[in-house]
């Protein structure tokens, strides 16, 4: 073999790294809350919700769940533009990432939710609680700490998987990477370190999520059946 | 520009042969090297573990689209030329087999260990156990978690389009660059996917009722 490896140009090079990583951080955080969010409130009409209202749902479910996110990115960033809507590459990746994770998210907490039981709804209604009371304070929380791993795991696979966005050129990680491979010629090295970078990012996430976890969830109720 | 025609469409449903091919053969790759990284996990030596365990987080700890790199541009620098389709293989197989070992350990934890005791009185030694035993029990348990990451592996091999290899993805790509439809190509595009996907993926979720009922 007459290939020399040499690491050394990547540590001249960390902070083009750093500027990705660090873009890569903050368009998963965003998607990550905003999929959350359309997720939950997905799952909750998915369980509660008017019929017609669920079957939308459960359709925007099966078709984000059954086709690649590199073409939803694509139909978001290349199709939306052609119809006169012009997003940024960033913008873009985020809505793309979103609304992919919602996807997601709604199937998780729809599983957590129709995981409470009965009673305990019946229970909180008996009490006078409103519609809202029970959703927040006896359907909500409970719902999600009992999917809190699932939810957390297809965080962290969805944080890699965003490395898909370098496509429509938004700058993070993976863009970083193809950018600095095209001067360097160092193909092996350069996605070597950035495969280390992404295995150090899915690690803080895993880390970031458990803390969350353990402030969140503090063990002072019961779950009415087992995690 | 060039008017989106029924020329198009046969090109995307070609495109898809390769779609389906790829993720055979990542399948057939990645159920080999799956069964033996689940084993790995479950198995009395320590440094088999561990090395089923590293492997299996290396994998799962980064993105696809980076292994697929590696083995694009990576092996091809250290002297191997390698063409896209043996570099998507290649990296699909890694995936696939970290992911289905995973499930495919689950499985084989799930079989209750007083079939593991009962077989040991029974005087089997441990490939006999695995053999007449377990897998076949622990098989039924995989059946409709595996169904469904086959939907994940087709979806997954879109990222092979950005290492040039023409499948689904680059030929709607394609396409798009002669006729400027994004919209209406990478919609038509996702709704092959979908025909793909959807069979499997509600495949999954009746098998899994009805193993529940059974069980």
């Amino acid at each position: 073999m007459s290939y020399q490896f040499d690491f050394s140009f990547l540590i001249e090079r960390w902070p083009a790294f750093a500027a990705g990583a660090w873009l890569t951080i903050q368009l998963t955080v965003v998607a990550i809350a905003l999929g959350f969010a359309l997720g939950t409130v997905c799952a909750l009409t998915r369980v509660y919700g008017h019929p017609l209202l669920r079957r939308l749902i459960g359709a925007y479910v099966e078709v984000i769940r059954n086709t690649p996110l590199l073409m939803q990115l694509f139909i978001v960033y290349f199709g939306i533009a052609s119809l006169g809507l012009r997003l940024s590459a960033d913008v873009s990746a985020v809505i793309a990432l979103a609304v992919n994770m919602g996807a997601y998210t709604t199937e998780i907490m729809r599983a957590g939710i129709e995981a409470v039981p009965r009673t305990q709804v019946e229970a909180a209604d008996v009490l006078g609680l409103s519609r809202l009371q029970v959703i927040a304070h006896v359907v909500l929380l409970p719902a999600i700490e009992r999917v809190y791993p699932a939810l957390s795991g297809q965080f962290v696979l969805s944080m890699l998987a965003s490395s898909v966005t370098s496509q429509i050129s938004a700058e993070e990680l993976t863009a970083t990477a193809e950018r600095i491979q095209s001067v360097t010629y160092r193909s092996f090295e350069v996605y070597i370190g950035v495969a280390l970078v992404y295995l150090a990012l899915s690690l803080l996430y895993r880390v970031g999520f458990w803390a969350i976890g353990t402030v969140l969830f503090v063990r002072r109720r019961r779950l009415a059946t087992a995690l | 520009m060039v008017e989106l025609s029924s020329v198009h469409v046969l090109y995307l449903l070609e495109a898809a042969k390769w779609t389906i091919a790829l993720s055979l053969i990542a399948l057939i790759g990645g159920a080999l090297l799956g069964l033996t990284v689940a084993l790995a996990r479950v198995s009395r030596s320590k440094a088999l573990r561990l090395a089923a365990t590293g492997y299996i987080q290396v994998i799962q700890g980064t993105p696809l689209l980076i292994v697929l790199f590696l083995s694009y541009f990576g092996l091809s620098i250290v002297g191997y030329p390698v063409d896209s389709l043996v570099a998507a293989g290649f990296s699909l197989t890694l995936f696939s087999g970290a992911f289905l070992g995973e499930i495919w350990r689950g499985c084989i934890q799930a079989v209750p260990r007083t079939q593991w005791e009962a077989s040991d009185c029974l005087g089997l030694g441990r490939l006999q156990q695995y053999v007449h035993v377990i897998l076949p029990q622990a098989m039924r348990i995989a059946i409709p978690p595996t169904v469904g990451f086959v939907a994940e592996v087709v979806k997954n091999t879109s990222l092979a389009s950005i290492i040039g290899f023409v499948e689904l993805a680059r030929a709607g790509q394609i396409i798009n660059n002669s006729t400027f439809q994004p919209f209406l190509v990478f919609a038509l595009v996702g709704s092959i996917y979908f025909a793909i996907c959807y069979p499997l993926t509600a495949a999954s979720r009746r098998l899994e009722r009805r193993f529940h009922v059974v069980r």
